[in-house]
């Protein structure tokens, strides 16, 4: 593999492109498809959706995940909506407006044909969901509703109250358990992928641990799909489950799937702060809270301490409306997080101090509850306000909220082609575990859309062209690749067991994991701070793997050996994270360089330079990884620069 | 703040348990009931003692992974809210807390704390989901739906699926766990062709799983973190009924 890297998108107009591929996709005859097995490694939206649809295509499904059941993935925390270009409301929504949107959101940096599709995509994923009973708000008349979300110009979202992740999941889930009752999907909870097998440069199985007696397995089959999810749990506080994790992504990579844009890591503005060393996770609050809410911090750094009712009006800054006076408390999230960074580095942050810092601006509902009266404001986030105060111990009802930004998507991935398919020969990567679709910062209300566009519409595709040019037949058990792929899990997990100095739970590294990628790879990126981490990581890693105490045995139910294993995996990517924002030389969506601001600190791109996606290539635990670019090429939009003023 | 802990420790299903005591110091109100289990076992794993172990995953009140018997009562002593979502300060500095896996013939303890309620898929397996093939469903707007129907199919379909219901029965019945689903697709439009299947099989498959009948002791309802209701079980009685009407 060499030089640049080619999408295999297919060309001509941009509208036609989908249908033209499908049509040109080779088909598995029906009757052929039973010969065939596929391996789905996640079930959440994309990979609970695609195991369900691939079986009912006729296919041998295996779906794995790590959680007991597969309704538990984290998709299902996903609260605000998902966007359709139904233009049900009439107000100039359309394909092209939604493809529009999000290129833009993504500042630029995801491919034209990937996104039109997803656009294209997104009003068969409404259908479908509604088909499967997924209560969907509605109308008085009995049709469905819309709102708009994170800054959207027209109502394209729709939503389930504060909890559509769940809905939408369990839909998914419910196509599922209707395969795996039909006996095309064969499920397996808890157990958790540890390594890929791969053979003359295909992919052929994955090697598994069984979570509940620590047997590990071989499982062989014709393709093999990662819908594993996003790694925000890199930087230990995310919003994400605390099970999320990089380990089956990262065990890819290091057989040679290239890892996309990994320092294009999300930031979402409103999430409750820190309180205290003990934290485990952030909890994230919707980002319709913006809606109503007016973000503001004092605008003296000695009034930190005061009641904020008592600071009077010219004591406050309302920095959102004042600086970004057309879309105020609305704008994009990367520039509402990096706006609350500021307010708390200079000094100015609200609330308890965690590690001598104070880290929270105010979120202020008592305008919206003035002008709209207390029970509207209860109708609307009801439930919200409920959870920020059985959190915090404070009612929003009566003192401003306080957020803070929490890391919470990651727009990097595996990289894959138009196919969803990564560098690896029959190894398959989508929904939040791919680097595709969102660029450099994603939308509200994407994440839903893109994880099942891959899941119910592209892969069913895209498999059944990459298997109608290949004879079914996994590798023999006893096949020298997957023996070697077995041997390697147990050796991996023996290190893991006898470090030579075990003293350390894994959580006291993987706190100083975070807090090196949070303080140098977050919301704004200095080079000398990059530099710095990546002096400090490999030690970081070396002293995890000397001094890591994993009680109990490889062989029974041992969460700490989980633990373990995903914190080794985090500690390589963090590095790669911080290589890819320092190779990086501009800013671009979430990816904010402190070297490149526009003198009013927005981010600047750099088109003639940076138009590329950044994948790279696993060269040794030693070596330093290799850049591969796919350039980015823009025919049907002009990179424009992205004004919320 | 100090608490004493019992917790309930136990190697396997076959093996017997116990409970082990805990004294846990330096704590703070604002720590969760999950963070303080965290603190527990990065104390015990440094000590190279045995860590706790209980389910969790995405502590915000929404994954249904989490579940502990606190003092007695599934996920503690508020209303509508998963063991994730407890604070410590509901609790008395120097209180003895009891901390117990979900008990219930179905729910066979994997370790200590951690329980299989593989038996809950399994139900949703024999019917809960409506049969629609990907790529053939009609525009989303083509069958309206009265917003109080959508609303009332939403309130049963917020299920997490926790098995708090079945582990505050005592008679072991996961009657509000099922009803939840029957109700939210009985209640659709797109739920009609199947229903008067899908009441029998998920009750049939709820018997074979080891849970018990419902006695209309309402602890089930008391316990659910999504404050879903039993007059959903109603619900479903009158589908069973119905069914068998259907069936003579």
């Amino acid at each position: 593999m060499n030089g640049e890297l080619h999408a295999n998108a297919p060309a001509g107009p941009l509208e036609n492109r989908w249908a033209r591929h499908r049509f040109d996709m080779a088909l598995v005859n029906p009757a052929n498809r039973k010969k065939y097995q596929v391996i789905v490694v996640g079930s959440g939206l994309a990979g609970g959706s695609a195991a369900a649809t691939l079986g009912e295509l006729g296919y041998q499904v295996k779906c794995f995940c790590f959680q007991d059941s597969p309704r538990r993935a984290h998709s299902i925390a996903a609260q605000g909506g998902i966007n359709a270009a139904k233009n049900y409301q009439n107000d100039g929504d359309s394909v092209w407006r939604l493809f529009y949107d999000t290129i833009k959101g993504g500042d630029f940096r995801s491919r034209e044909s990937n996104v039109y599709r997803l656009a294209e995509i997104s009003g068969n994923i409404i259908d479908q969901a509604v088909a499967q009973g997924v209560p969907f708000a509605r109308e008085y008349g009995g049709l469905l509703a819309n709102r708009s979300f994170g800054g959207a110009q027209v109502s394209r979202t729709f939503y389930a109250r504060g909890q559509t992740g769940q809905q939408l999941l369990l839909g998914a889930c419910q196509a599922l358990y209707r395969q795996i009752a039909a006996g095309t999907v064969e499920m397996h909870p808890r157990t958790e992928m540890l390594e890929l097998i791969v053979s003359e440069g295909r992919a052929r199985g994955i090697v598994t641990r069984n979570l509940v007696n620590g047997r590990i397995e071989a499982h062989t089959a014709d393709c093999v799909v990662l819908c594993t999810g996003g790694y925000g749990n890199a930087y230990y506080l995310s919003t994400n489950a605390k099970g999320c994790n990089t380990s089956a992504i990262w065990r890819a990579h290091r057989h040679g799937a290239l890892f996309a844009n990994p320092c294009f890591t999300q930031i979402h503005p409103t999430c409750i702060p820190q309180s205290g060393d003990f934290q485990s996770k952030l909890t994230l609050m919707s980002e319709s809270l913006r809606n109503d809410g007016r973000v503001w911090a004092p605008l003296d750094a000695e009034d930190v301490n005061r009641d904020p009712a008592e600071l009077a009006e010219e004591r406050r800054d309302y920095f959102l409306e004042s600086r970004y006076p057309a879309f105020g408390n609305l704008v994009p999230r990367d520039i509402a997080s990096r706006a609350a960074k500021e307010a708390c580095d200079e000094g100015r942050g609200v609330g308890p101090q965690v590690d001598g810092r104070r880290l929270g601006v105010y979120l202020d509902f008592s305008d919206a509850i003035a002008q709209q009266g207390e029970a509207v404001i209860r109708e609307r986030y009801g439930n919200l306000f409920e959870m920020y105060q059985r959190i915090t111990g404070e009612d929003p009802y009566r003192t401003p909220m306080r957020i803070y930004p929490a890391i919470h998507y990651t727009m990097g991935g595996l990289w894959v082609d138009y196919d969803l398919m990564t560098t690896i020969d029959g190894l398959f990567a989508a929904g939040e575990c791919n680097f595709s679709d969102h660029g450099a910062n994603r939308l509200g209300a994407s994440a839903l859309m893109q994880g099942l566009a891959d899941g119910y519409f592209i892969l069913p595709c895209s498999i059944g062209n990459y298997l109608a040019r290949r004879e079914p037949g996994p590798l023999a058990a006893g096949h020298p690749e997957v023996r070697g792929a077995v041997e390697s899990v147990r050796a991996r997990i023996d290190r893991l067991m006898n470090a030579p100095a075990a003293k350390h739970p894994p959580e006291v590294f993987h706190r100083r994991l975070g807090r090196l990628l949070w303080d140098h790879c977050g919301m704004a990126r200095e080079p000398e701070g990059l530099r710095q981490a990546l002096q400090d990581l490999p030690r970081l890693r070396e002293e995890f793997w000397h001094g890591v105490r994993v009680t109990g045995t490889g062989a029974e139910f041992n969460q700490v050996l989980e633990r373990a294993g995903r914190i080794a995996d985090f500690l390589e990517l963090g590095e790669l994270m911080c290589l890819d924002a320092l190779a990086r030389n501009e800013s671009c969506g979430s990816h904010a360089r402190t070297d490149h601001l526009t003198a009013d600190g927005e981010v600047r791109r750099d088109d003639d330079r940076f138009s590329y996606v950044a994948a790279w290539e696993f060269s040794g635990e030693s070596g330093a990884p290799k850049l591969h670019r796919e350039q980015l090429h823009f025919e049907f939009v002009r990179p424009s620069v992205r004004s919320y003023k | 703040m100090k608490l004493r802990l019992h917790i309930w420790k136990q190697a396997d299903s076959g093996s017997p348990g116990r409970f082990e005591a805990y004294p846990l110091d330096d704590l703070t109100p604002d720590m969760s009931f999950l963070e303080m289990l965290d603190e527990l076992n990065e104390g015990l794993i440094a000590a190279d003692r045995e860590p706790v172990a209980f389910e969790h995953d995405c502590r915000e009140g929404i994954c249904g992974a989490c579940g502990l018997v606190i003092n007695g009562v599934p996920h503690g002593p508020l209303q509508a809210t998963t063991t994730c979502q407890l604070y410590l300060r509901e609790f008395k500095d120097g209180d003895e807390i009891w901390v117990e896996p979900w008990r219930a013939q179905a729910f066979p303890v994997i370790r200590d704390l951690v329980v299989d309620r593989s038996a809950l898929d399994r139900i949703l397996q024999a019917g809960g989901y409506i049969s629609v093939h990907t790529g053939s469903a009609p525009d989303g707007n083509t069958l309206p739906v009265p917003r109080e129907d959508a609303d009332r199919a939403f309130a049963a379909a917020t299920c997490i699926g926790c098995g708090a219901c079945a582990a505050a029965c005592p008679n072991a019945s996961a009657s509000l766990f099922v009803a939840a689903k029957i109700s939210h697709l009985r209640l659709l439009p797109q739920g009609q062709p199947e229903r008067t299947a899908r009441v029998r099989s998920m009750l049939a498959q709820m018997d074979a799983e080891g849970f018990g009948f419902c006695g209309n002791l309402r602890e089930c309802q008391a316990a659910c973190p999504k404050e879903i209701r039993i007059d959903m079980i109603a619900g479903m009685n009158r589908e069973l009924f119905r069914s068998l009407l259907l069936r003579s």
